[in-house]
């Protein structure tokens, strides 16, 4: 009834080829980024903060990142952790050499030198595919660790191996580092996700997207037609590894503030992205969204039910919560291998006829 | 949204009802995982040890004591929320027993306010007060640990170890990597050679490593594991017939679960040790009365008496002791986390102390002070006997050398204090 296509008239080209044709979706869409910018910063506090929205924000960068990668362009990588790496380590050291420099042009030149890593390390994928192109970018995830491991250079030579974020600033405002406010973290997350996921938007429903998509449909086919494998592939490889080296820079210094390569962007990482967007819907912009809220928020949710409010014991919580996300996630693919997008997408078909479906 | 407030408003009347003001201890605890086999008997000594302060002396002065288990995995990130979720609760503390964790909590926890007791573990010149407001490791660090088992060794071979080699085990972290910098000192002064081997998280698969060390032959094993790396590395070890004597691993790598897998193998293993190990101590007849026989007992119950529940214990009486201090300086029973600072700043445990609460000669005597967050730097070594399924204490309290840790310390915090722009104190 509120939800349909009926009268919504298009009088120009551009119109009918925006992100979201049906008015209520573009009105939710406002509403969504109205409470996010105007809402929440205000009521925010450091828990929130850290436990829930800003992890959630750099999940949903790094998923955008991999779900270009591989749910538009169809290469599978398990090197997310070590590109995540990539750009942390490569912001620390912007971080350090240049003080005076805002924060926010380190983290964007920390995604632009994982982007050159990615494209190296997606060389490969001109040559194999599939499985093959899933153990050479694996080769990647450990190669990196090791190197962030071996070098000392990266870490400053520091005793432990750790890396810190300095105290650094936005327009006067402090973003990483102790003294931040949880509002500035969050905003400046915030900020980074819609920018990218609008780029991440108009990229894939572009000719380049469409591009990727033939690559990843059927590639022999899309030679045929005039696509070039090496410029798509690789492309792909670059944007994709720009998206998950800011999240990477932004995992390190706005959310830890100290991290360790070893365990912060272990395989585990490359894992946790990749269940992600599998369960988010691969090829979805929304589907990175909710797959990385799903990740991140339900352990924290399960975990403030079972321990906060029925007061389990926290080994016995920790072990209930494997299962249940576990069994969740093997329930998601055989009800709906296509991911919570498809989910949406089916209630929005079901909404456009309520309530007098045929 | 609703949930969230659902469970704050439950939380509330839950901490609301029995007690208004209580003072919190946050237990940053790990059941799950590849570190749990360490980490449970940790959680379980130290919440036993406050269990016991509300059962048999109604809490710290008059206040009853509220434990706040969070479940960390050893994984910085929900350490992190952890902290996050405990720290406005009122948290007096923090002992995360995790020295990634650590370094996450020390900028934060200095920023909020909040001490921090990485007790023998954590970022190692934090022991330097002038710079570490916030954070103590007492009673001794990592490099105290490196250069006690370097001593221990100059011990055993008389003297002279000039032209020996010397390998370290580690866990590839920055827990593994902090007795690095002492190792390579100590070699130059001592002439022996230092050899590194690295293990990665969580250090199930350790064949290369042995083999690298049957290959080269060192005279001694050092190993800075914890976890299911320490079960692995002893079995290793044993498999290869590495005369187990000189295998002398840091405190965090000497307890019965490292130990009893391994069975038969393990005899005669080393490992340092900041207090004794072992059951034959009256606070145990106590902790029988007011808590396992109440059942009361965190966890299983099954822990008690190890080496590590008696470090959780030791983690707790320290703590406990520095909120008597506080109290006292205060004038206060109901402190808060910066008087539980000052607390902790001026604790100073001595023997007639330590016998009265029932823990005689348990750890070593020592003081803190603005400067010094570290204590005394003391440890023993201790050795498995597999027969007895015992670990014998076989040397008095070492003292590390600090000719070569506090040039170390001043280095590594001057450092932290550039980067943090940090004002030195204590002047």
């Amino acid at each position: 009834m509120l939800y349909r296509e009926a009268g919504d008239f298009k009088t120009s080209y551009v119109d009918d080829g925006q992100t979201f044709p049906i008015r209520f979706d573009r009105w939710g869409y406002y509403a969504v980024l109205a409470i996010a910018f105007l809402v929440i910063p205000f009521v925010i506090n450091d828990y929130w903060a850290n436990a829930v929205f800003v992890p959630f924000l750099i999940y949903a960068i790094a998923a955008l990142g991999l779900n270009i990668l591989t749910g538009y362009c169809g290469q599978v990588s398990l090197g997310t952790g070590g590109f995540m790496a990539v750009g942390a380590y490569a912001c620390y050291k912007l971080m350090t050499s240049f003080p005076d420099v805002s924060i926010f042009f380190h983290v964007l030149i920390a995604g632009g030198i994982t982007a050159g890593v990615g494209m190296l390390f997606g060389l490969p994928s001109l040559r194999i595919k599939g499985f093959y192109l899933a153990v050479a970018t694996l080769a990647a995830q450990f190669f990196l660790v090791w190197l962030f491991n071996k070098v000392p250079w990266f870490y400053n030579y520091s005793a432990s191996g750790q890396i810190s974020s300095p105290e650094r600033t936005v327009l006067g405002y402090i973003v990483t580092g102790p003294n931040t406010h949880a509002w500035a973290k969050y905003l400046f997350c915030l900020v980074i996700l819609v920018l990218l996921a609008w780029i991440a938007r108009n990229l894939t429903r572009g000719s380049v997207g469409r591009r990727w998509m033939a690559i990843r449909d059927m590639d022999i086919a899309a030679e045929i037609i005039g696509v070039n494998p090496l410029t798509a592939k690789l492309s792909a490889f670059a944007v994709s590894s720009f998206f998950i080296g800011v999240a990477g820079a932004l995992f390190f210094s706005v959310y830890l503030g100290a991290v360790e390569v070893g365990e912060a962007f272990g395989i585990q990482k490359s894992f946790l992205v990749l269940f992600m967007i599998i369960i988010g819907g691969l090829g979805s912009i929304l589907g990175s969204l909710a797959g990385a809220a799903f990740m991140v928020l339900l352990p924290v949710l399960l975990k403030n039910i079972l321990v906060g409010q029925l007061g389990w014991p926290t080994d016995l919580a920790a072990h209930i919560e494997f299962m249940i996300v576990g069994g969740l996630i093997i329930g998601f693919l055989i009800l709906e291998p296509h991911g919570l997008a498809q989910l949406w997408r089916l209630t929005k078909e079901k909404l456009r006829l309520w309530p007098f479906p045929h | 949204m609703k949930l969230k407030l659902a469970t704050m408003v439950v939380a509330g009347v839950m901490a609301a009802a029995p007690v208004m003001a209580d003072l919190v201890f946050p237990a940053l605890s790990y059941r799950t995982g590849p570190y749990a086999a360490n980490g449970i008997p940790f959680a379980d000594g130290y919440q036993d040890y406050f269990t016991l302060m509300n059962e048999r002396d109604g809490g710290i002065g008059g206040e009853k004591v509220r434990m706040v288990e969070c479940e960390t995995g050893y994984n910085t990130e929900k350490g992190v929320e952890c902290y996050e979720a405990t720290k406005g609760e009122g948290a007096l503390i923090y002992q995360p027993l995790s020295t990634g964790i650590t370094y996450q909590l020390i900028p934060k926890a200095s920023a909020d306010g909040i001490p921090v007791h990485s007790m023998g573990y954590g970022r190692t010149s934090a022991k330097n007060g002038k710079v570490f407001e916030w954070i103590f490791n007492y009673p001794a660090n990592y490099w105290d640990g490196a250069s006690i088992a370097v001593k221990h060794i100059l011990d055993q071979e008389g003297g002279d170890i000039s032209g020996k080699k010397i390998a370290l085990v580690y866990h590839n972290s920055a827990y593994g990597k902090e007795p690095i910098r002492t190792l390579q000192e100590l070699s130059k002064k001592h002439g022996f050679e230092f050899v590194e081997i690295p293990v990665d998280h969580p250090g199930q698969e350790q064949k290369s490593q042995w083999l690298q060390i049957r290959r080269d032959k060192p005279d001694y094993v050092l190993m800075w594991g914890w976890g299911v790396m320490n079960q692995v590395a002893i079995q290793e070890a044993a498999n290869i017939r590495f005369p187990m004597d000189h295998f002398i691993g840091i405190w965090w790598s000497g307890s019965e679960n490292d130990v009893l897998p391994v069975g038969e193998g393990a005899n005669g293993y080393k490992a340092l040790n900041m207090h004794m190990p072992g059951a034959d101590f009256p606070i145990y007849a106590d902790l029988k009365t007011y808590v396992y026989d109440k059942g009361l007992a965190a966890g299983a119950g099954d822990q008690s008496g190890s080496v590590l529940y008696n470090r959780g214990m030791y983690a707790a009486m320290l703590a406990v002791e520095a909120a008597k201090k506080a109290q006292e300086l205060s004038g206060v029973a109901a402190i808060n986390a910066a008087q539980m600072r000052d607390g902790m700043e001026a604790l100073s445990i001595d023997a007639a102390k330590m016998e009265a609460l029932g823990l005689p000669n348990f750890g070593p005597e020592f003081n803190v002070s603005c400067e010094n967050h570290g204590g005394s730097g003391l440890g023993i070594v201790q050795q498995w006997d597999a027969a007895a399924s015992k670990w014998n204490v076989i040397t008095d309290y070492i003292e590390s050398d600090k000719e070569i840790i506090d040039p170390l310390v001043a280095e590594d915090s001057a450092a932290f204090a550039a980067e943090a722009a940090i004002v030195e104190r204590c002047n």
